[in-house]
Formats: C-alpha cells, structure tokens, sequence
C-alpha cells in the first residue's frame, strides 16, 4: 500500500481508478451517446454500404441467415444503365441550384423586417411560421393550391379561361378554351413546383438566420462606413455581407442538407411520378428498397452510397471549416 | 443598423412602409390562411366548388370534431407525442454528458469523437434506412412507439452532441479548474455547477428536437406500418387518401398536427430561435 491520506484516511484515493479518473471521466460520460449512436447511425452506415454489394429482399431463411447474395459491383453497374437514376440525379441538381434561392430571398426578408416599428417581433415570428410546421402539411397545402380543379391555380384558370354556360336542363357546364393546367402532372414542371412549395419553408429559415446576424452587426462600422458615403447596395456589398458572412454559411448549409435530403414534399405530393419525373435520389432509393414490386434492399442501398458520398462531400467541407475554427481558439 | 431605421425617413415612407407590412405577410401566409378557411368550411362548399369564397357558414367546432370521431387521428396525435416527448428527454440526457465529456477533458479522442457525431448527424436518411429497419425487425421493434424512439433519440442524439459541447465549452473554465482543485469529484461538477449553468441551452434544444421530431415524416414512414403506431404526419398521409375530397377534414388535420410545434415555438421564441442560430453569429 502507498502512503495514506494525511489524516482524513481517505485510503480511496491510492486506487488505480482514482489516479485515472481524469482519463477515464470523458469516456464514461461520451459512452452512452456513443453506444447509442454507433449502434443505429454508425454501424448502419458500413452495413448500408456492405448490403450494397449483396441482392437481397430482405429475408431470412428458417435457420434465421440472411438470404443475401453477393454480386460484387452489379448494383453499381446496373445504376450506370438505369434512366431512373439519371432523372434522380438531375433533379437533385436542379433541387441544389433552385434550391438556393431560399438564401438571398431570406436575406431581402430579414432586410425588409430589419426595423423598431410596433409589432415588428411578431411580425418576425408571423414570418417564420412556415418553418415550424411539418413538411408533409407545407405539401398537403401547395398540391391542393396546384390542383386544376379546385385549386388556386385551377380557379385563376377557369376565372380567365372559362365560361360559364346554363343548359335547357338547367345544368351548369363550363367550356374552357383551354384545360387549366395539372401542372404536378406535367413532367416538365412538376419538379418546379414541389421546390417552389420547399422553397417557402426554406426561406423562413435562411430569414431567422439573417435576422439574428444583422443584430450583430457591428454599429460603429455602419456610421463609419455612412460618413465614408456609403448606402444601400454598396453599403450591403462592402460592409453588412462580409460581416453576414458566418450567417450565409450557416445558410447555405442548411439549403444544401435540405435539397439533398428532400423527401417528404415529393412523397405527399407527387410519389415520384409522373413517370418517375420528380424523384429524386433520396425518394428513388426508398422507393427501390420499399416498395410494391419486392424489396431490393441491395440497389437500394447502392443508390443511399451514391448519395451519402455526394452527401460527404459537404461533411467533409464542413468538418474541415469546423476544425480550422477548433485550431484557431 | 441595416437598413436605416426607417424612423429617419420621410413621413410617407414611414407610412408606407407600415402598410406594406400587413400585406407582405398576407401573401406569405396565403397559404396558411387558405388551409384554415376550408378547415372551418361546410362539406357543400367544396362540393359546390366555393373553395375560395365566403365560406356559406362557419363549421370549426363540428369540422374537428368529425376528425376525431371519422377518422384514427386522436390515436395518431397520442402516438405522436408517444414518441417526441421521451426522444427529447433521451438525446437532451445523453447529449448533456457526452457534450460535457468532451468539452471539459482535454484527451486525444475529443475532436475525433466530436467530429463523428457531427457528420453521422448530417448523413442522408436513406443509408440507414435498410439496416435500422431490419435492426427493428429482428429485434420486434418495427411497428412499435418504443422502435420510433430508439432510432430518434440515437440520431439526434448527434446534434444535440455539437450543441451541447458548444455551448459548455464556452463555459468558463477556470469554474471548473477550482472545483477540481477543491477535491469536488467529476460527476458532482456535472451535476452541481455545470447543468445549472446550461439549463439555457437544454431549454433550446428541447424545443428545436421536439419541432424536429415531431415534424418527422421519413421514419414513421420507414419504420411503421399499422394504426397503432403511427405518428402523425404518416397519419394525415392516410387520412388524405381516406378522406378524398373532403378537403374541410383533411385540413383540419393538418392544423391539429401543426398546433403542437407552433405552440411551443410561440411559447419558447427565444430559446427556439438562439437553438437554430446558433454558431450563425460567432466568427
């Protein structure tokens, strides 16, 4: 036994545990999160990955062993062929870049609502209402605002298109010169208007940011750069973006997250369809691994690796801003 | 301040620009207001085609109660908050000594650690779909409220992670210093003098998880099946198909599933607003 605790007798304190308590503290504190988080979003990563080079629907057989079957790079091949996959692919691009629109119409937003007048703070919750309820109902409102026949849009139509006629038998019919547009029914546009329908909930957001950025701004600068004769764009350009800066990033982020991950708009209002037109690669794979023609979990998860390396891409970005910040402290 | 108060200018932008106020936020809510108008609508309305105009009488009370009594919606409301209220709890715990462990104890595995629940919390959904759903079957928990909970709180668990660490690592350190010099042990620290002080941030992550989850769509897809497990955003999915062109109903719904995150955003703005923001406004 080593020396004892000088009077108290604290005899604790020569225990191995105790002399490493200050390294073993963290790792008892991080495990729980750890285990937990290991067991449903790390490990699942590999296996997502590792199934991808497995057909599989997902079942086992009496002994309880998966029923998988390994064809090495196949599913990869056969995603090289697929049309379907193309669509995906272009329409998450098209997602990413219209996507983006949700950051300057947030920052004009926050501008706008930038001011000490009476009730301006609810003004600034009333705005960002939007982003607080669930996707699923934004997309429930906007395909029944794009529905021809009883929609906003299918009223508009019939208000300008349309004419009213009472036959002898007393019904009402209408003639249109031309049908109102189903335009989550045209291929052509239906993409655009699921992401016009997100871009609402987005922009709340990207506006919450800005607005709690512009709070920031650094008083002195602005008088100093008015008396310089700086206003209004030049003012923005020069001294209010670059100190939004930590903003916009914040901003852009969260708009590249959210086209990536976008999902439930295009499940509530199109499925996909038609014909596949507005999948997107995040819908095509569930649609893939999940769905009434069997379950191909194995190209399914081909096309979750396609898109979580895209995905990486980001992460790895944005890790990388967060270690330079670590460095820099 | 950007842009100039508007207190400077001339009276008629004063003016103006108190007027446009109402009206911008009427175009930015159409939306919303439309949805609510037809919830309190009566049935002959839609059929008759008055989706926009006056409504022909005022339905609100008897149009809510047919949602409950017509359709499953109370039981997917209850699911709901079956699920949200432990995930919240789980992760906020969880996160609170995983952010502490790594923002206090300077060791090799702190940014590594840190960084790997940064970047498992922004992974799209879909390369966990596949495994966790098998996970849950096999383990009995696909189709249950328990199986919902587990998963949220193990992936929000990632965010609340980078939020909590954050925030106690600006803490200042020199409290924590003398506590240990004084022969305080690690768990009384955390206990006594670290989560007093963060009780903030746990206000602001529990607000922002509960929106998250409550909102969620994707997993109560992916991981249930039957009525008695589904929360209700997956719900008013079904009740759209159920109640075809009862549109006075389907909206209902979809109100009754807004109400909940929409009150706690109203009754904890602050804290809702300083948990999205957060590192929006540090260098």
């Amino acid at each position: 036994m080593a020396t004892t605790d000088t009077g108290l007798g604290r005899t604790s304190r020569d225990t191995w545990l105790y002399r490493n308590r200050i390294k073993l503290a963290p790792w008892l504190f991080v495990a729980p999160a750890l285990l937990f988080f290991a067991v449903y979003v790390i490990i699942p990563i590999f296996q997502s990955i590792s199934i991808s080079f497995y057909e599989w629907n997902g079942l086992y057989n009496a002994e309880g062993e998966s029923t998988a079957e390994w064809v090495g790079l196949e599913n990869y091949a056969k995603l090289l062929d697929d049309e379907r996959f193309y669509v995906s692919l272009k329409n998450n691009v098209i997602w990413l870049v219209f996507y983006m629109l949700a950051v300057p119409i947030g920052l004009a937003i926050a501008l706008f609502l930038n001011q000490t007048v009476t009730g301006i703070r609810l003004y600034k919750s009333l705005f960002f209402f939007p982003f607080v309820i669930s996707q699923v109902v934004v997309g429930l409102i906007f395909g029944w605002f794009y529905n021809p026949d009883f929609g906003v849009i299918g009223s508009l139509w019939k208000a300008a298109f349309c004419e009213e006629t009472i036959n002898i038998v007393g019904n009402v019919t209408t003639k249109c010169s031309a049908p109102p547009p189903d335009i989550l029914a045209d291929e052509n546009w239906a993409t655009f208007a699921i992401i016009f329908a997100g871009l609402w909930p987005q922009i709340a957001y990207c506006m919450i940011l800005y607005l709690t950025g512009l709070n920031n701004v650094s008083p002195d600068q602005i008088e100093a750069a008015r008396l310089d004769g700086a206003r209004g764009w030049r003012m923005l350009r020069h001294v209010i973006l670059p100190q939004l800066a930590p903003a916009t990033f914040l901003a852009i982020v969260v708009t590249v997250i959210g086209a990536l991950r976008s999902f439930d708009m295009i499940a509530i209002m199109t499925r996909g369809g038609p014909f596949g037109s507005t999948n997107v690669l995040a819908y095509y794979m569930y649609e893939t691994a999940i769905s009434e023609y069997g379950d191909r979990y194995g190209y399914g998860s081909a096309i979750a690796t396609v898109l979580f390396l895209i995905m990486l891409v980001y992460i790895s970005y944005f890790l990388w801003r967060m270690y330079q910040d670590e460095k820099g402290r | 301040m950007f842009p100039k108060p508007i207190e400077q200018s001339s009276p008629a932008r004063q003016l103006l620009y108190k007027f446009s106020l109402p009206i911008v936020l009427f175009i930015w809510l159409l939306p919303l207001l439309a949805i609510f108008m037809t919830s309190i609508r009566p049935a002959v309305d839609i059929n008759s085609g008055n989706m926009f105009g006056w409504p022909s009488s005022f339905d609100l009370i008897p149009n809510y109660i047919a949602v409950f009594t017509d359709s499953e919606a109370l039981v997917y409301f209850w699911n709901s908050v079956k699920v949200t209220i432990p995930t919240v709890i789980i992760s906020v715990s969880l996160a609170c000594l995983a952010g502490y462990g790594l923002a206090i104890y300077r060791f090799r595995f702190a940014l590594p650690l840190f960084f790997l629940f940064i970047a498992g919390n922004f992974v799209p959904f879909q390369i966990l779909m596949v495994p966790v759903r098998d996970l849950s079957v096999r383990t009995g928990l696909y189709d249950t409220v328990t199986g919902l909970v587990l998963f949220h709180a193990a992936f929000q668990t990632g965010f609340c992670t980078l939020f909590m660490r954050n925030f106690i690592r600006d803490l200042p350190r020199e409290l924590i210093e003398s506590a240990r010099i004084e022969g305080v042990g690690e768990l009384r620290i955390f206990w006594y003098l670290v989560l007093p002080l963060v009780r903030p941030a746990i206000a602001a992550l529990s607000v922002l998880i509960f929106t998250f989850i409550w909102n969620d769509f994707f997993w109560a897809t992916v991981l249930t099946q039957g009525e008695s497990s589904k929360p209700i955003t997956a719900g008013i999915r079904a009740l759209n198909g159920q109640f075809v062109s009862q549109w006075h109903l389907v909206s209902a719904a979809s109100l009754m599933a807004a109400v909940p995150p929409v009150v706690i955003f109203f009754a904890m703005q602050k804290h809702f607003i300083a948990g999205l923001t957060l590192g929006a406004t540090k260098g």
